[in-house]
């Protein structure tokens, strides 16, 4: 689905759990989330700091979607 | 005689631990056989002896790929094994990931032989086939039984240093390497008879295949996100609840588009998660853990981007094929287009 995105011509930022399958399937802005069973944020921290770790993920896929690549690039931070 | 020591690793499923609730465990290693290791040591015989079982739980594996790695390489060694089987994965991303990566390490450690086995659309067989034989399985372990047989006949053939052939005669996943053989006819000869066959429309099958590499250029960048109008997809299975479009829960043949107009966050109320493919604990308690319109609509309000689309698209990533996945794809992307998205945040579980 990312790819076809990206095909349309629109901008595109893949957050994914397992960096390696985003890779393979030809995302082109990857985002590392936190763990399969909850992608964005950590319930085990409690609700506050959960929902900050999230906003913290979108502000960087967007810091993603606004940056130029030349190829499949990892934002780690 | 010393039997040919063998370690096989499994997932907590097939070693009847539990199912997605399970699938952060830890890695372990029991003596002997588990589960599909029956199959196994049977398909391999006498001479060979599954001296233990490594289970590892698939979540845990692919959210810590470097130290479940370490952990069982450490596992492993005083088995002093000389063949190691992974799966098979059949149809399951996660378990075939896992399965390629540890095959790989050991491989590369211990300089074994190495085998497994998966679907031809887990993530697992591009990422690794490269590297490893993979054998070519059906998408459920109802296969378990035509499988396993294929992998204990090329294990055996590596352990011998016998002679594998090539990947349609031994049945694993091609692996690109080109193997020079003596034909009974000159090249010009069979390079007449193929065009002769293309002319005449009949079927000919080349004998220099090119790789197939479907990458998609990267967009330029977004100026000003500020201005944009932006969209969540997600492969995350997020529904509102009862599901109403019924998207199935694995292999998913259709996805969704849900409203998401005047609402601050997604409630447990109002959504839920059919995904097939996690531990749906956490995301059932909140849904914006995989579509985060809490935090999307905060910085609508504040100005960072321009404008939340009022919907997002959802559908279950997990087992659906790639053929599916490519029409959703490019189906829902005419509709974000026709809508002004101008960037998209797709989130897989």
């Amino acid at each position: 689905m990312v790819k076809e995105i990206e095909r349309a011509g629109i901008p595109v930022v893949h957050m994914c759990t397992v960096v390696p399958i985003s890779l393979t399937i030809g995302a082109n802005r990857i985002i590392p989330a936190v763990g399969i069973p909850y992608p964005l944020g950590d319930p085990n921290l409690g609700e506050e700091k959960s929902k900050k770790l999230r906003r913290k993920l979108v502000e960087r896929a967007l810091k993603a979607l606004q940056t130029e690549v030349d190829g499949q690039t990892v934002f780690e931070d | 005689m010393e039997k040919i020591r063998v370690i096989h690793y499994i997932n907590q499923f097939f070693a009847n631990i539990g199912g997605e609730e399970k699938a952060d465990i830890e890695p372990e290693i029991r003596e002997g056989i588990v589960g599909p290791g029956l199959a196994l040591q049977s398909g391999l015989g006498d001479e060979f002896e599954v001296v233990a079982t490594v289970i590892c739980g698939d979540n845990y594996f692919g959210s810590n790929l470097e130290k479940a790695q370490d952990t069982i390489l450490n596992m492993i060694k005083p088995y002093e094994p000389n063949l190691f089987v992974a799966g098979p994965a059949f149809n399951a991303g996660r378990y075939g990931v896992a399965c390629g990566a540890i095959s790989k390490a050991v491989e590369e450690v211990f300089n074994i032989p190495v085998v497994t086995g998966m679907f031809e659309e887990n993530p697992g067989v591009d990422m690794y086939k490269k590297d490893l034989y993979i054998i070519k399985t059906a998408g459920s372990a109802a296969d378990m039984k035509k499988s396993m047989p294929k992998i204990c006949a090329l294990a055996k053939k590596l352990v011998k240093g016998e002679e594998v052939l090539s990947p349609s005669e031994e049945g694993y996943h091609v692996r690109g390497i080109r193997v020079n053989y003596f034909n009974e006819r000159r090249g010009s000869e069979r390079a007449v008879d193929l065009i002769l066959k293309k002319v005449a429309g009949e079927p000919y099958e080349t004998e220099y295949p090119m790789p197939v590499f479907d990458r998609v250029a990267p967009n330029p960048a977004v100026k000003d996100i500020s201005k944009i109008k932006l969209a969540v997809v997600t492969s995350g299975g997020i529904v509102p609840q009862g599901n109403p479009d019924r998207i199935e829960s694995s292999s998913a043949t259709k996805y969704g588009v849900y409203n998401i107009e005047g609402m601050d966050s997604l409630t447990k109320d109002n959504f839920m998660t059919i995904h097939g493919g996690y531990d749906r604990a956490y995301v059932t308690e909140n849904p914006n853990l995989v579509v985060p319109l809490d935090v999307l609509r905060e910085m609508e309000k504040e100005g960072v981007i321009g404008e939340l689309a009022n919907y997002f698209v959802a559908t279950t990533g997990t087992g659906t094929s790639v053929g599916n996945a490519k029409g959703f794809g490019e189906d829902f992307s005419k509709k974000l287009i026709a809508d002004g998205v101008g960037a998209v945040i797709l989130t897989s579980t």
